[in-house]
């Protein structure tokens, strides 16, 4: 069972699993799966200034950061203590054509040559995760929800703003993987 | 205090599916916005349909919370941002290969450069609440 465990998990295991938080957030204390939310609130406990948008008693949505702090230990329990044995099984064709954009380095969850502190100091590292980290927490923000509270609890719950936005996200994703990639990964 | 454990038990779940299924991982992402995998479509397409069945049962059965509350889902209103954010927040998940659960999950696996992604993520959401004024809604 414990060997069993540490395998990845197939999509048709988590993807159901995943679609049951919906339920069970709903049933268990009337919350709304989002995950985005939860970098509004560190902002507004911790640097509101006096920005209105900002203006809130987050502590009345403390829910959002306990889920996100609870996701921290599940990436620990996941990645240290079920640990899967071998590299991630990315297809030949991902590989292929990340090999020839100088990625050598597929043992991680991401490729280490990039993620790494030195990196950041460089500018394809500062601009994959310093630029990309922001339009993560500036475009999830203004689009009011990211692939959690979007894709997949908005299209839940049949709502057409979320399928625009799901579309927006995939365009966006899109447009950086196939032009813009292949010169940041090169530089 | 025990509202509080209850989140944080219901996200170390969330976060370990997340991480068992490799939905964190950079190359995981770049399979899928290249369409060299059905893996990530899986993931997502699956949870949508638990997702809609389930909402279905709880509006058509009326079921309640545990608390017996009626079960009220926020409806997210369309306006400019969500294209316009939609199409910058897609790049930054292309770019990192995280979204933000991911992001907390990553730094839960020991990459502790995924804690700049964060306080990056952090900075963007803050620069957009200090623009939100002036920009296109």
């Amino acid at each position: 069972m414990f060997e069993l465990l540490k395998q990845p998990w197939p999509w048709y295991v988590s993807g159901p699993l995943i679609g049951l938080s919906i339920p069970l957030l709903l049933i268990l204390g009337n919350k709304s799966l989002g995950i985005s939310s939860s970098l509004k609130h560190i902002c507004a406990a911790c640097i509101p200034g006096k920005i209105p948008f900002l203006n809130y008693d987050w502590k009345n949505e403390s829910w959002n950061l306990a889920f996100a702090l609870g996701i921290i230990f599940g990436g620990y329990i996941g990645a240290d203590l079920l640990t899967n044995p071998s590299n991630i099984a990315i297809s030949d064709a991902t590989i292929a054509v990340l090999k020839q954009n100088k990625i050598t380095d597929f043992s991680g969850y991401m490729p280490m040559e990039i993620f790494n502190w030195q990196s950041i100091l460089t500018l394809k590292g500062f601009i994959i995760i310093v630029i990309g980290g922001f339009f993560v927490g500036f475009g999830t923000r203004y689009a009011n929800g990211c692939t959690s509270g979007h894709s997949i609890m908005g299209l839940s719950n049949l709502q057409w703003p979320s399928l625009v936005a799901t579309i927006c996200f995939f365009i966006g994703g899109l447009f950086i993987t196939h032009l813009m990639l292949p010169i940041i990964l090169n530089l | 205090m025990l509202k509080t454990i209850k989140y944080i038990i219901l996200g170390t779940l969330f976060g370990l599916v997340l991480t068992k299924t490799e939905a964190i991982s950079w190359f995981r992402m770049q399979e899928m916005f290249r369409f060299q995998s059905f893996h990530m479509y899986g993931i997502i397409g699956s949870a949508i349909v638990t997702g809609i069945i389930s909402i279905q049962l709880i509006k058509r059965l009326n079921i309640k919370t545990l608390t017996g509350e009626k079960i009220t889902i926020e409806r997210k209103p369309f306006n400019k941002g969500t294209i316009i954010g939609g199409l910058i927040f897609g790049m930054g998940w292309a770019l990192t290969g995280a979204c933000p659960g991911p992001i907390f999950a990553q730094i839960g696996t020991g990459a502790s450069v995924a804690i700049v992604l964060l306080l990056s993520a952090i900075a963007g959401t803050w620069v957009y609440s200090y623009f939100k004024p002036k920009l296109p809604h």
